[in-house]
């Protein structure tokens, strides 16, 4: 199909369903936004059923019920047997924190095929502490031993930085213990809370190559045994990733109130308009919002971007880290070593080499409760 | 999330021909009306098979063994043995490292 700007749209592959902002957790490198929205506002029952139904009909394959933490939606089981119905293949993103036999049951009989259990170190005292919750990690053992109890398949989703990266081979080996079929090391990616605590997690470059060679040494030991996923920092690379496979081109993004978004940080974005599901079906949003058209393909791209043989490979990397570091969404990705903003990267990584301050942890902002909006 | 652009880790060559292949638990290989395609949904994977590996894994069934595929797929396109067995079994190698597919 071929949508507002004449560039031709494949169907969106994937859903993000972010169910809540809510979590017990406050893991300093979270990718909710800094304004957390509250469990009133949050889309109810019938109204996640008819985005799954509409998503499945646009050709939406797998949907990945996140957060925050979607243990705390009361109706998680009805929303996976929702998902399932129209087809869709579920996954649930989770801490493991809320999560016990019986629920668990539940998502099972609702038809969830896997589960992706965070992590945020190997040693309890560590994983508690940046998890910002006492027992954390206990927790998460006793989820993973649920999972796989359940016969449900288990992916340990370990974010890693400066201050757990010594301990990637236990974290590796922990995976393994808990009974993991993979691992995702994700160096965590900087936006929102996590730009916020930037100093306090980037890696040097050394903890960085020692910690790649220990996951390709991993890996060949474990063949067959634990896949492991490497999500690369980018403040060390030369070219920006392609973010989200390219703006509005595989997947998109609910969020607790119902706002259509390319990627889970696209609200930071000024001068775009996103739809809520209230507003318009996900097809209509999809194909023909000004907001999804507006970085889509490579007619937005200014030098060096434009004339660049990689343009639809990488897509001019992330739009809002370009906006982050830059204030101006349409510049070339400052991780890429062609942009004339590359050498802000050499600034945060001097940092990486002081003392890492104190983490700045999620929290509701203190501002004052106001009246919800209307539009939603 | 990721999909079939990943490269992934190749550990060489082990299954054997007498390998008996199934796709791995919480794995969906189904046709997607939407896009008129296969596909192989599975935990953080999202494969989109061309036309030559949707022939090759509408044969994994749980009951036939890598020779008995290759030899149905030499003989059904008139192909040389080990010319299928030459793409057949890195793929089939590449999905059992990938958790899609088991032994």
């Amino acid at each position: 199909m071929t949508a507002l700007t004449g560039v031709s749209v494949e169907p969106p592959l994937a859903l993000l369903a972010e169910l809540t902002h809510r979590c017990p957790l406050r893991c300093p490198y979270c990718s909710n936004p800094l304004e957390l929205s509250r469990a009133s506002a949050e889309l109810d029952t019938a109204t996640w059923r008819r985005v799954f139904a509409e998503a499945a009909e646009l050709g939406v394959l797998q949907v990945h019920f996140s957060g925050g933490e979607p243990l705390v939606r009361r109706d998680l089981a009805e929303l996976v047997a929702h998902a399932t119905k129209f087809g869709l293949y579920v996954n649930l993103i989770t801490s493991g924190i809320g999560l016990n036999a019986d629920r668990l049951g539940r998502f099972v009989e609702a038809g969830l095929e896997h589960v992706q259990l965070s992590l945020q170190d190997a040693e309890p005292g560590s994983g508690d502490r940046i998890a910002g919750l006492a027992g954390a990690q206990q927790a998460k053992r006793q989820a993973a031993a649920l999972v796989r109890a359940a016969g449900l398949p288990l992916t340990v989703n370990a974010v890693v930085h400066r201050q757990n990266l010594e301990r990637l081979e236990a974290i590796i080996e922990l995976a393994v213990q808990l009974g993991a079929d993979r691992l995702e090391v994700a160096h965590v990616q900087y936006y929102g809370w996590a730009l916020s605590n930037r100093a306090a997690l980037l890696p040097s470059r050394d903890q960085l190559d020692v910690a790649t060679a220990t996951v390709e040494a991993a890996r060949a030991q474990l063949a067959g045994r634990l896949v492991i996923d490497y999500v690369v920092p980018d403040y060390y690379a030369h070219r920006p990733k392609a973010c989200m496979g390219g703006w509005g081109r595989r997947f998109l993004n609910v969020t607790p109130l119902g706002k259509v978004l390319p990627c889970h940080a696209a609200e930071t974005l000024p001068g775009l308009r996103f739809p809520t599901v209230a507003e318009a079906s996900l097809s209509d949003i999809w194909y023909y919002s000004p907001a999804f058209a507006h970085f889509r393909g490579t007619a937005w791209m200014a030098e060096p971007c434009r004339s660049c043989e990689r343009r639809e490979i990488d897509w001019g990397g992330c739009r809002c880290q370009a906006f982050a570091l830059t204030g101006n969404a349409a510049r070339t990705d400052p991780a890429c070593s062609l942009s004339s903003d590359h050498l802000l990267l050499a600034v945060a990584r001097h940092e990486a080499a002081g003392p890492a301050p104190d983490f700045v942890y999620r929290q509701h902002s203190a501002a004052p409760p106001r009246v919800a909006d209307p539009a939603l | 999330m990721t999909t079939g652009t990943v490269k992934w880790f190749n550990a060489g060559l082990r299954i054997e021909g007498s390998a008996v292949l199934s796709f791995a638990p919480h794995v969906r290989f189904r046709f997607d009306d939407t896009r008129k395609a296969w596909v192989v949904l599975a935990p953080e994977r999202l494969l989109l098979p061309d036309d030559q590996a949707v022939e090759i894994l509408r044969l994994i069934d749980g009951e036939r063994d890598v020779d008995a595929i290759i030899d149905e797929l030499a003989s059904r396109f008139e192909t040389p043995r080990d010319v299928i067995a030459g793409d057949v079994l890195p793929m089939l190698q590449d999905l059992v490292d990938k958790k899609v597919l088991r032994q």
